[in-house]
């Protein structure tokens, strides 16, 4: 270890007095910073302020570039600048940022005209934790054709770790896969209610939409019910949930791992 | 204070998963998604590639699948953009197991960071922040040098910043400093010359002044990359280190200056916002490839003459 010098005030306190004003454009120039010959530095520091700021925005940018293309550049950039000063990243792994990015959008004022814009941005950021999931070969069809069909109510399956659903009550799936496709995305909306999965089963992350009944199915699913019991659950939510077309898409999508094969 | 008997770039390890590609002499661009397929369709070449460390941390997906592609053909040089070596509070030490995790897994030629901070309290401010040279500080940083070689296993290479504003309480130069934390840690330099040109530019020095001070025989990599022009408070030119265009001639000139002092090193283009197309960023390493190739003839010839 090298020894350790003397830790003056000036040593434990510039930190906090260099990045306080960072992030807030109406805290002057920290006074511990200065241009080369005793030239000023609001300018010079002003490039810090900027580089800190723009280079977040670029980073929701890039995750969120269907929520961008829906309220065009200059309303996106507004919106995430006053996200970025409110909610800083707390990790280094950028890809991880903007986890409350939707609900931010859910509250921001100057979004109520487009209610759906939250999903479609909860869907985008989905999409992100699918990209960088763990690569798991997902569970095939075939393989669940292997196990005894007495034995089927009792087995759990695992999810793969890209799998993700977001509920919407609104057509944000709709509305996500045309902002992120060629087409124009207007003229999109105002379809009912989707549900969203997210699968990886290779490298490319897919994007669908989930029956009816669904969602309800597969969230007990995920939490480590059994396919009885979720599947009881769905009937019960609404009786026309299809079971074998259910599980059928959810196997094809890539949505689990392994079988646990319960009791029985 | 504790030394490290450290691998050197290129040097082989026990078991690599990979092969074991020199580095030596090699020009080099950042490894961008964009380019991807083009870099592939022209199958191996004597190139290496540099990605920044965090966009890999994640668990898997295309960024791995695209890094095991080309780490198969060519050299790779892992570079830390968030360390925060340069910073007041201790190092993340689940950062600093994410980032061993990608040496072992990557097997790098070269590993590099920044002598800069990024993160304070639970905030991290995703820019290179500028730190006060002092005895405080410099202890402190070689500190955290330590505790980086020490968790890797090997040496690291650190980056020269690019700054636009300076703290008065300084009590040394950069290039004292950095000296100092050389002889301290025992690590290498990244030199970036960019760097040296904005900040000699941004505060009224000249930048072959601070090469001559610069311990340039521990110069493992060299960046170059492009800037571009603003103004400071009093209307004279402030540079921004952008990586958004091409290099610029003046960077060139003393990039040919360090290759006559030093000989050939690994060296890289950066690039990283404002693209171009594939074929005109490797133009950009061909240049330096050029010129890194004049100096391996003239040091081969070099060595003829004296034996």
């Amino acid at each position: 270890m090298p020894p350790k010098g003397h830790e003056g005030d000036f040593e434990l306190s510039y930190p906090a007095a260099f990045t306080r004003a960072l992030l807030d454009p109406d805290v002057a120039t920290p006074t511990l910073v200065a241009g080369p010959k005793s030239k000023t530095a609001v300018k010079r520091y002003n490039v810090y302020r900027n580089n800190v700021t723009v280079s977040l925005i670029n980073a929701l940018a890039a995750a969120f570039p269907a929520t961008l293309r829906i309220t065009g550049a200059d309303f996106f950039r507004a919106m995430a600048r006053f996200y970025v000063r409110a909610a800083p990243p707390t990790s280094p792994l950028l890809f991880d940022y903007g986890r409350d990015f939707p609900d931010f959008i859910e509250r921001y004022e100057y979004a109520r005209s487009v209610p759906w814009l939250a999903d479609v941005a909860r869907i985008e950021r989905a999409w992100l934790d699918a990209y960088h999931a763990a690569d798991v070969q997902p569970l095939m069809p075939n393989d669940l054709a292997a196990i005894p069909s007495e034995r089927l109510p009792n087995i759990v399956l695992k999810p793969h770790p890209a799998m993700r659903v977001v509920r919407s009550r609104f057509s944000a799936v709709t509305i996500f896969t045309a902002s992120r496709s060629d087409r124009p995305a207007s003229h999109v909306e105002g379809g009912g209610p989707e549900d969203a999965l997210l699968t990886r089963p290779a490298l490319g992350v897919e994007v669908r939409r989930l029956p009816s009944g669904g969602a309800i199915f597969l969230s007990h699913l995920i939490a480590g019910e059994s396919l009885g019991a979720a599947a009881s659950a769905a009937l019960s939510d609404g009786p026309s949930f299809d079971l074998s077309a259910n599980i059928r898409g959810l196997l094809e999508a890539g949505a689990f791992t392994t079988i646990l094969c319960g009791e029985g | 204070m504790k030394r490290l008997a450290m691998p050197s770039a290129g040097q082989a390890s026990a078991a690599l998963s990979f092969p074991a590609h020199s580095i030596a002499g090699r020009a080099g661009t950042s490894l961008k998604h964009e380019h991807l397929q083009a870099i592939l369709a022209e199958g191996k070449r004597d190139r290496f590639f540099e990605v920044h460390a965090e966009n890999y941390m994640g668990a898997g997906g295309p960024p791995h699948a695209a890094l095991n592609q080309i780490r198969r053909d060519h050299p790779v040089s892992l570079h830390g953009v968030c360390m925060s070596i340069g910073g007041l509070q201790p190092l993340d030490k689940a950062h600093l197991q994410r980032f061993k995790a990608l040496v072992d897994r990557y097997e790098p030629a070269l590993v590099s960071e920044h002598l800069a901070w990024s993160t304070h309290g639970t905030t991290y401010f995703n820019d290179l922040l500028p730190l006060p040279y002092t005895a405080a500080t410099l202890a402190r940083v070689a500190d955290h040098i330590d505790q980086v070689q020490e968790a890797l296993g090997r040496q690291i290479l650190l980056e020269n910043p690019s700054t636009y504003l300076i703290f008065p309480e300084s009590t040394m130069s950069e290039t004292l400093f950095i000296a100092e934390l050389v002889r301290r840690t025992g690590c290498g330099l990244l030199l970036d010359i960019n760097n040296v040109f904005v900040s000699a530019t941004n505060h009224g020095f000249a930048a072959r002044d601070y090469l001559a001070v610069f311990p340039l025989e521990h110069v493992g990599e060299i960046h170059l990359a492009g800037h571009t022009q603003q103004a400071d408070d009093e209307h004279e030119l402030l540079l921004i280190d952008s990586h958004d265009c091409p290099v610029a001639d003046a960077v060139w000139k003393l990039f040919e200056v360090v290759m006559s002092q030093c000989g050939p090193i690994p060296t890289l283009i950066e690039w990283d916002s404002d693209l171009p197309d594939w074929a005109r960023l490797k133009a950009e390493a061909d240049a330096a490839q050029t010129i890194i190739d004049r100096h391996v003839q003239r040091f081969r010839l070099g060595k003829a003459d004296a034996a």
